[in-house]
């Protein structure tokens, strides 16, 4: 397959500006980066954030009235899938100190150092056993491991990178911690990428001021998600990992702690009572909710399932309302569309371009920075490339890497990447790819504090499903820290809670009767079923034909 | 291809993702465990399940080539051959019949890592099955990201870890090897171990790490974290402005920057 001649004719001028360029690379000189005030301007007027179409104050609970995009108001406003009622509370069915709910990078680290610490975990999800968006995280992690760099550089690239509107607690706790979490990491064997004598190979990123961001070849978190899987998968003595099986609804004690949760096998649909003294939300993102009809980079089960059980008990958010948006999400092929390619690619020193070869942006600037910029070439200068599906992307110059660096670099540096782009005929050393931006991250959620605690006693939250730490923009490299760190945080934190000695009283599901009221009372008559827990690609004439089927099997009888 | 130019005339830029067909795209017929579907053409075995009404529970993760959850099997008309692809990574073609394998059982060894030590015997003694192998090469012929499974096993039965954790590197735990091995050896468990030795006691320590750590244990950078979070606005922008940038090509631990008073 490959590229198809239209598009081979355009690739001739991308090379034909080469030479010049590389010349330019060579001697360190880049494409100027933007100012902080002309940042403002192309994130403005071109970046889906800042759009208000397709956003709407939401109608009830702790954040009513906070403007939110469609999708996520609408889950928000959503009901249970249980009726309180008919669920008997009295017969427990799991009883353990601590509930991890989610089985990705923070779940896993937050149930072993729960059970360092002597609690029994039960960990659940819905999915397999790691199936996360951390597996897919490519780049690396970030960590301020060398001389020049400290947490203090750490904390000033994140803040000013988010625009300083992260929550401080949280930025702090991330760069403090990192290199502790790289330190654990490296002890449980994880293979990172290290020069001879044993110092981490770290490399710049967009907005860093240092080299920090730290990798295992570009399969980071897959690296990441195996060793922590393999560790816990070890440590069965202590930790329960149940897959397939959600939970579907938290359980608030009669004097407002959080007791645990009803958990939903989704292969036989049987429900099933887990109390516990501690609880820890790692549900992760929200891309497969398609926020304004967007491509996604996400994993299958990113549905935001986490935020909804904790907003309907009173949890509120932060910076909710934003979105990261990677710049480079394939455009082509079409079977590979919306998949990440790695800010590493612009890390190794790839140039951006347009329909000419010519470069328009800086290729390392913040991420919602350079996504806006690639939209505005497209929507405003009209420069893009269109691809034979329609799309619109701009080549990212993947051979220069190899002409910087070496022969060779691109297979050993990026060999996932270079595998996917194979085996539709395209040789990314070679030829360079086509991207446009596509739907990443949730950068906001479920409202915390520095060591991982809610708002309800005994109930704590880490990783994507958090929101205050990136603030309005991640940077890369930030959310495998972010899981790593903060799941280790709300394991011990929740231990020690534990340990302090807690008394789950009766459970009840008040808190569901109670928020169905107000929806109720806001005139929300027929609201969504949530968490959806997974999204639904068939097509309308499928799905038309089996609508009784998909409602009967969300209603619980 | 009917246009490449910089100007769009009828332009796709949001879809979600539901297969998003070319103009005039061909439909196809496919074979999903026996049974005939009409699919088009160009989409991969994932999504055109999916355009055939299929929901899936098990046999979909990342949906991007590299969690493991969707190895599937599949011939071709008049082929001997038996295939392996990732359904989220494999074209459909013209009256392939196919299978998914969302699982499949394979021992593994319950261990303390920090009670092992990165020996040979110590891997034969977890997984004695490891010299069941004879060689016949159809795991490396099963795997979807193309590894050289009978290689890394070869090197352990070598006794060399360190090659067999390069080189099983890029595997990502579907399993299709243990499925295929005539001597019931779990493959990719096996290479986890591997790993795991290699990255913990054979790879050189991070020694500037392990100083970084003990430096913040001792409360080093409490202050100044402190003192962060309580910042104007105004002085933490001049303070960003005014970050020095790390060259870009100065080696790992060789740049000083001007200011060190925040190191």
């Amino acid at each position: 397959m490959g590229y198809t001649p239209e598009l081979k004719e355009l690739i001739k001028r991308v090379e034909q500006t080469r030479p010049k360029r590389l010349e330019m690379a060579r001697k360190g000189e880049n494409f100027p980066a933007l100012s902080l005030e002309e940042r403002a301007v192309v994130l403005e007027k071109f970046h889906p954030d800042y759009q208000k179409e397709g956003r709407r104050p939401v109608k009830t609970g702790p954040d009513k009235g906070l403007v939110l995009p469609e999708e996520v108001a609408m889950l928000l406003e959503s009901r249970s899938m249980l009726r309180p009622e008919h669920v008997k509370l009295d017969k427990v069915d799991v009883d353990t100190d601590v509930l991890v709910i989610g089985a990705g990078g923070a779940g896993n680290s937050a149930a072993l150092l729960a059970a360092d610490a002597g609690c029994s975990v039960v960990m659940v999800t819905k999915l397999r056993h790691g199936d996360a968006n951390t597996m897919m995280a490519e780049g690396g992690i970030q960590a301020a491991v060398h001389e020049c760099d400290s947490p203090f550089y750490h904390y000033m690239d994140t803040i000013g990178g988010g625009h300083f509107t992260n929550q401080p607690d949280l930025v702090a706790t991330l760069s403090h911690d990192a290199p502790l979490s790289i330190n654990w990491l490296e002890g449980l064997g994880m293979m990172f990428n290290k020069h001879p004598d044993g110092r981490l190979v770290s490399r710049h990123f967009g907005g860093s001021s240092r080299k920090r961001m730290n990798s295992a070849g570009d399969m980071t978190g897959a690296e990441i998600m195996r060793v922590l899987r393999d560790e816990a998968r070890s440590r069965s003595d202590q930790i329960t990992t149940i897959e397939f099986t959600p939970a579907v609804e938290l359980l608030i004690d009669e004097e407002g702690k959080c007791g645990g949760a009803i958990l939903y096998n989704m292969e036989t649909r049987e429900f099933f009572i887990c109390r516990a003294k501690a609880t820890i939300i790692a549900t992760g993102g929200n891309g497969r909710l398609h926020i304004k009809g967007f491509a996604c980079t996400n994993h299958y089960g990113a549905t935001m399932d986490g935020v909804v059980l904790c907003y309907r008990a009173g949890v509120g958010t932060t910076c909710m309302w934003s979105t990261q948006y990677h710049p480079t999400g394939v455009s082509y092929p079409e079977q590979n569309v919306g998949l990440l390619i790695t800010e590493k690619v612009r890390g190794l020193g790839a140039h951006v371009l347009n329909v000419e070869g010519e470069q328009f942006c800086f290729p390392l600037e913040p991420r919602d920075v350079e996504s806006a910029e690639i939209i505005k070439e497209a929507l405003e200068v009209g420069k893009a490339v269109l691809t034979p599906t329609g799309r619109y992307g701009v080549w990212l110059d993947s051979p220069m890497i190899d002409m910087l660096h070496g022969e060779g670099t691109v297979r050993r540096e990026l060999p996932a990447k270079f595998i996917q782009f194979e085996r539709h005929g395209i040789d990314i050393s070679k030829e360079p790819m086509l991207v446009y931006p596509t739907l990443h991250y949730q950068n906001g959620g479920i409202a915390i504090d520095g060591d991982c605690r809610t708002v309800i006693p005994g109930l704590y939250s880490a990783g994507e499903c958090t929101g205050g730490v990136h603030g309005e923009n991640r940077l890369m490299g930030n959310s495998l820290q972010d899981v790593i760190t903060f799941g280790r945080r709300a394991g011990i934190v929740a231990a020690e809670y534990v340990k302090g000695g807690v008394e789950v009283k009766k459970l009840t599901m008040d808190h569901v009767v109670k928020y169905e009221k107000e929806l109720a009372d806001a005139g929300i008559e027929s609201p969504v079923v949530a968490p959806i827990l997974l999204p639904d690609y068939s097509t309308d004439e499928v799905a038309n034909r089996r609508l009784l089927e998909v409602q009967g099997m969300l209603e619980a009888e | 291809m009917s246009q490449s130019e910089s100007t769009p005339r009828k332009t796709q830029i949001a879809t979600g993702d539901r297969a998003i067909l070319p103009e005039g795209a061909r439909t196809i017929p496919i074979f999903i465990m026996g049974k005939q579907y009409e699919v088009p053409e160009t989409l991969t075995i994932m999504k055109a399940m999916e355009f055939a009404g299929f929901q899936f529970l098990r046999g979909a993760g990342c949906r991007g080539g590299i969690c493991g959850a969707c190895p599937t099997v599949y011939r071709m008309p008049n082929d001997y051959k038996i295939h392996f692809g990732l359904a989220c990574q494999t074209v459909v073609e013209p009256n392939m019949y196919l299978a998914q394998i969302p699982f499949y059982p394979a021992n593994r060894a319950v261990y303390k890592l920090e009670d092992l030590e990165a020996r040979p015997d110590v891997i034969n003694a977890l997984y004695p099955e490891l010299f069941r192998c004879v060689a016949c090469n159809n795991c490396t012929k099963a795997c979807p990201m193309n590894v050289d499974v009978l290689g890394y096993i070869s090197a352990l039965k070598q006794g060399d870890i360190e090659r067999a954790a390069e080189i099983s590197f890029d595997c990502i735990q579907c399993g299709m090897c243990a499925s295929r091995c005539m001597g019931e050896i779990p493959q990719y468990h096996i290479a986890q171990l591997a790993r795991r030795l290699y990255g913990k006691y054979i790879m050189p320590k991070a020694e500037h790490l392990q100083k970084r750590v003990d430096d913040i244990n001792a409360g080093k950078y409490d202050e100044i974290l402190t003192k962060l979070q309580k910042m104007p606005h105004e002085e933490l922008e001049k303070l960003y402005k005014e970050r020095e940038r790390e060259p870009d090509l100065a080696p790992n631990g060789t740049w000083t920057p001007q200011d060190t008073q925040y190191l």
